[in-house]
C-alpha cells in the first residue's frame, strides 16, 4: 500500500530512572496523499512519540517509518526538507517578531515569504496588524496561527500537528479545524493529534489511541457503525442518583454521564418500559429514555474497556 | 435563602487601560457546582486569581466563605483549595509525602493528616501505591488524587481550573463523580473548562465575554434563553461576540 505516512511495527520504549515506559507499542498505520488523519487520545497515548519518529527527531527501537517514501533513518535529511511540523509547545522564537519568525523559517528553506504566500494568506492576514510585535507577546490564538503559518511557509507535503487545540477554547478550535479544511483542499496531507473525540469527526481517517496502542483506524463513521452495543439516553429528575442506580441494572455494561443525559450501554434486547420501570422502581420520576447513537467518545470508551487495562487501576 | 459562599460585588480589575476584569458580580451558594466559562483571554483567570486572594481588585468587593477579598487574603486562602491542570503535584515525593506536604501547609496535626491519609488511600484505592512516587502513576490517576489533595483540609470552596485536560473519557467521568460527591458534602465547586459537555455538568454556569458577565443561569436554562440543543452551541453564540483576543 502507498501512503504519504507509514508506520511499520512501530516500537519505542523511555527509561525514566529505573522505570521503563512505553511509548508506543508495535504501531502499525498509514496515511493515504492528501488525507487528513488523527491521531486521537488522551495524553500517554503515545501521539508524540509518533510524530518525534515521523519528523526523524526521535529514533524507534524497532519497526520502519516512511513519509513521501523517505525512510526515517536513511532519508532524514529530505524528510525535514519537506515536511511542515507544528510541536505540541510554542517552539518558535519569543523575541523575533512575528514577521521576523516567518522570514527566518522562509530563508532556513531557502525560499521567501513571497514564493508560498497563497497558501499561507488567509492565516496570516488575521496576525499581519501584529507582524511588529514579538512572537512571546501574543495571545494564545495568535501564536498558534503564526505556528502555522511558519510550519507551512515553504509549501511542505506533509504537515503534522501536534495537538494544536489543546487549551485552545472552543471558538478558535473551530477556526483552526476551518483552516485545515481548506489545507487540505490544496492537496496537503495532514496528520493532527488531539485529545478532544469531538474533533475526531472531522477528520477523514482516525486512529483511537491509548496508552501506546492503537484501539482501532477506521472512518469515524464506520468506528461509530460498528459499535456493538445498544446505547441509551437516558434522564431523569435525580442525575447523580440516576447514574449510580443504571450501574445496578442487570443488563448494564456501563453508564456515563454525556452533556444532560447518560449514555447507557446495555447488553441484550432491552425494552424502553424495562429501563423506565427500573427507575420508577428506584423513585426516579420525569424519566426520558430514547435510543440514541454513538459518538466517537463512546466508541472510545467502548474499545477502551474491551482492548486494554483501562487508565482505572493504579497498576494498570 | 442559601448559605453564600462566593459573594462578589461589581469586582473590577485593571492593567493599565485594560479592563481584564469588568464588574463582575455573581454569588455561589454552599455545595454548589458553579461552572466558570470564557473563550481565552475572556477574563477567567484574571477573576480566579482575586477570589483565591492572589491579586488585589482596582475595584468593587467581594467575600470568600465569608473573608473580605482586601483584608483577609490569608484566611481566604486557608478556607479554599486550588487544583489545576497545569502544577498538581510533587512528582519525585510519594503519594503519601504529597499527602503529608500539603495537609501540613494547611496547618492540620499529624494525628489528623494520619487518619484521613488512610482513609483517602483507601477511597482511591491507592493503599498499595502510598510509597511510591507520584511520576509512576498514570496521569488519570494523579489528576484524581490532586483533586482529592486540593479538598484534604475540608475547605469551603475548591477551584478547580481546567482539572480534566489530557485524560481519558473514562477518567474524565470519574473525575466529575468525584465533584458531585465533594459538593453533596457541602463544598462548593468552582470550575473551568474547555469541555463544554462538562458544563452541563455543573448546577449555574456563568460565561464571560471580554471581561464581563455575559449569562449566568443552569444549562438548562442557558439553552432556553438562547434556544440551542448543546451548551456548546450556547457558548459559541456567546463568545463568538468577543472583541478582544488575548490571554
Amino acid at each position: 500500500m502507498e501512503g504519504a505516512v507509514i508506520a511499520e511495527h512501530i516500537s519505542k520504549t523511555y527509561t525514566k530512572g529505573k522505570k521503563v515506559q512505553v511509548g508506543v507499542s508495535d504501531l502499525s498505520f498509514s496515511v493515504n496523499k492528501g488525507e487528513l488523519f488523527g491521531l486521537i487520545g488522551p495524553d500517554g497515548a503515545g501521539k508524540t512519540t509518533m510524530f518525534h519518529i515521523f519528523t526523524t527527531l526521535l529514533l524507534a527501537d524497532s519497526g520502519n517509518a516512511s513519509v513521501d517514501g523517505n525512510d526515517v533513518v536513511k532519508d532524514y535529511k529530505k524528510i525535514r526538507n519537506t515536511i511542515g511540523y507544528m510541536p505540541g509547545r510554542f517552539s518558535l522564537y519569543q523575541d523575533l517578531s512575528v514577521e521576523e519568525n516567518l522570514d527566518f523559517f522562509a530563508t532556513a528553506f531557502k525560499t521567501t515569504v513571497e514564493a508560498n504566500y497563497d497558501l499561507i494568506k488567509e492565516i496570516y492576514v488575521q496576525i499581519e496588524p501584529f507582524k511588529t510585535r514579538r512572537a512571546g507577546q501574543l495571545s494564545g490564538g495568535m501564536k498558534q496561527k503564526l505556528a502555522l503559518c511558519c510550519a507551512l511557509v515553504h509549501r511542505p507535503t506533509v504537515l503534522f500537528l501536534d495537538e494544536p487545540t489543546t487549551g485552545v477554547d472552543a471558538i478558535s478550535r473551530r477556526e483552526f479545524w476551518d483552516m485545515l479544511k481548506r489545507l487540505k483542499e490544496q492537496g496537503i496531507t495532514i496528520l493532527v493529534s488531539t485529545p478532544y473525540m469531538d474533533e475526531a469527526n472531522l477528520c477523514d481517517r482516525i486512529a483511537l489511541m491509548q496508552q501506546g496502542k492503537i484501539l482501532v483506524i477506521d472512518s469515524p463513521a464506520d468506528i461509530k457503525k460498528n459499535y456493538k452495543n445498544t446505547l441509551w439516553s437516558v434522564k431523569s429528575n435525580d442525575m447523580f442518583k440516576s447514574l449510580t442506580d443504571l450501574r445496578t441494572f442487570n443488563a448494564t455494561i456501563s453508564c456515563f454521564s454525556f452533556g444532560d443525559e447518560h449514555h447507557l450501554s446495555l447488553k441484550s434486547d432491552i425494552t424502553e418500559e424495562m429501563i423506565i420501570n427500573f427507575l420508577k422502581e428506584k423513585g426516579h420520576t420525569d424519566i426520558v429514555v430514547k435510543k440514541v447513537q454513538p459518538n466517537i467518545e463512546d466508541c472510545f470508551m467502548e474499545l477502551m474497556s474491551t482492548k486494554t487495562n483501562a487508565d482505572t487501576t493504579p497498576n494498570a | 435563602m442559601p448559605e453564600l459562599v462566593i459573594e462578589t460585588k461589581q469586582l473590577t480589575k485593571r492593567f493599565g487601560d485594560f479592563i481584564a476584569a469588568d464588574e463582575v458580580t455573581f454569588n455561589v451558594a454552599k455545595g454548589e457546582i458553579f461552572g466558570f466559562l470564557g473563550a481565552n483571554g475572556a477574563g477567567k483567570t484574571t477573576v480566579m486569581r482575586m477570589l483565591c486572594g492572589l491579586s488585589m481588585p482596582s475595584s468593587g468587593s467581594a467575600t470568600i466563605a465569608g473573608y473580605d477579598i482586601y483584608n483577609e487574603t490569608e484566611l481566604i486562602k486557608k478556607n479554599i483549595g486550588y487544583m489545576s491542570q497545569k502544577f498538581c503535584l510533587y512528582e519525585d515525593l510519594t503519594v503519601k509525602e504529597n499527602i503529608t506536604l500539603y495537609g501540613g501547609i494547611y496547618g492540620l496535626s499529624s494525628k489528623v493528616i494520619k487518619n484521613r491519609t488512610e482513609t483517602l488511600l483507601q477511597s482511591l484505592g491507592l493503599t498499595s501505591e502510598a510509597n511510591n512516587l507520584v511520576k509512576g502513576l498514570p496521569l488519570g490517576w494523579k489528576q484524581k488524587l490532586a483533586f482529592s489533595i486540593a479538598i484534604f483540609h475540608e475547605p469551603k470552596v475548591v477551584f478547580l481550573d481546567e482539572p480534566t485536560g489530557g485524560v481519558d473519557p473514562i477518567t474524565r467521568r470519574q473525575f466529575w463523580e468525584m465533584i458531585y460527591e465533594t459538593s453533596r458534602k457541602g463544598i462548593t465547586v468552582f470550575a473551568t473548562t474547555h469541555y463544554m459537555d462538562e458544563a452541563e455538568y455543573c448546577n449555574r454556569v456563568a460565561i464571560m465575554v471580554d471581561g464581563k458577565i455575559e449569562a449566568l443561569d443552569s444549562p438548562a436554562g442557558l439553552k432556553q434563553t438562547y434556544n440551542q440543543k448543546t451548551m456548546d452551541d450556547v457558548f459559541y453564540i456567546l463568545a463568538r461576540k468577543a472583541t478582544r483576543k488575548a490571554d
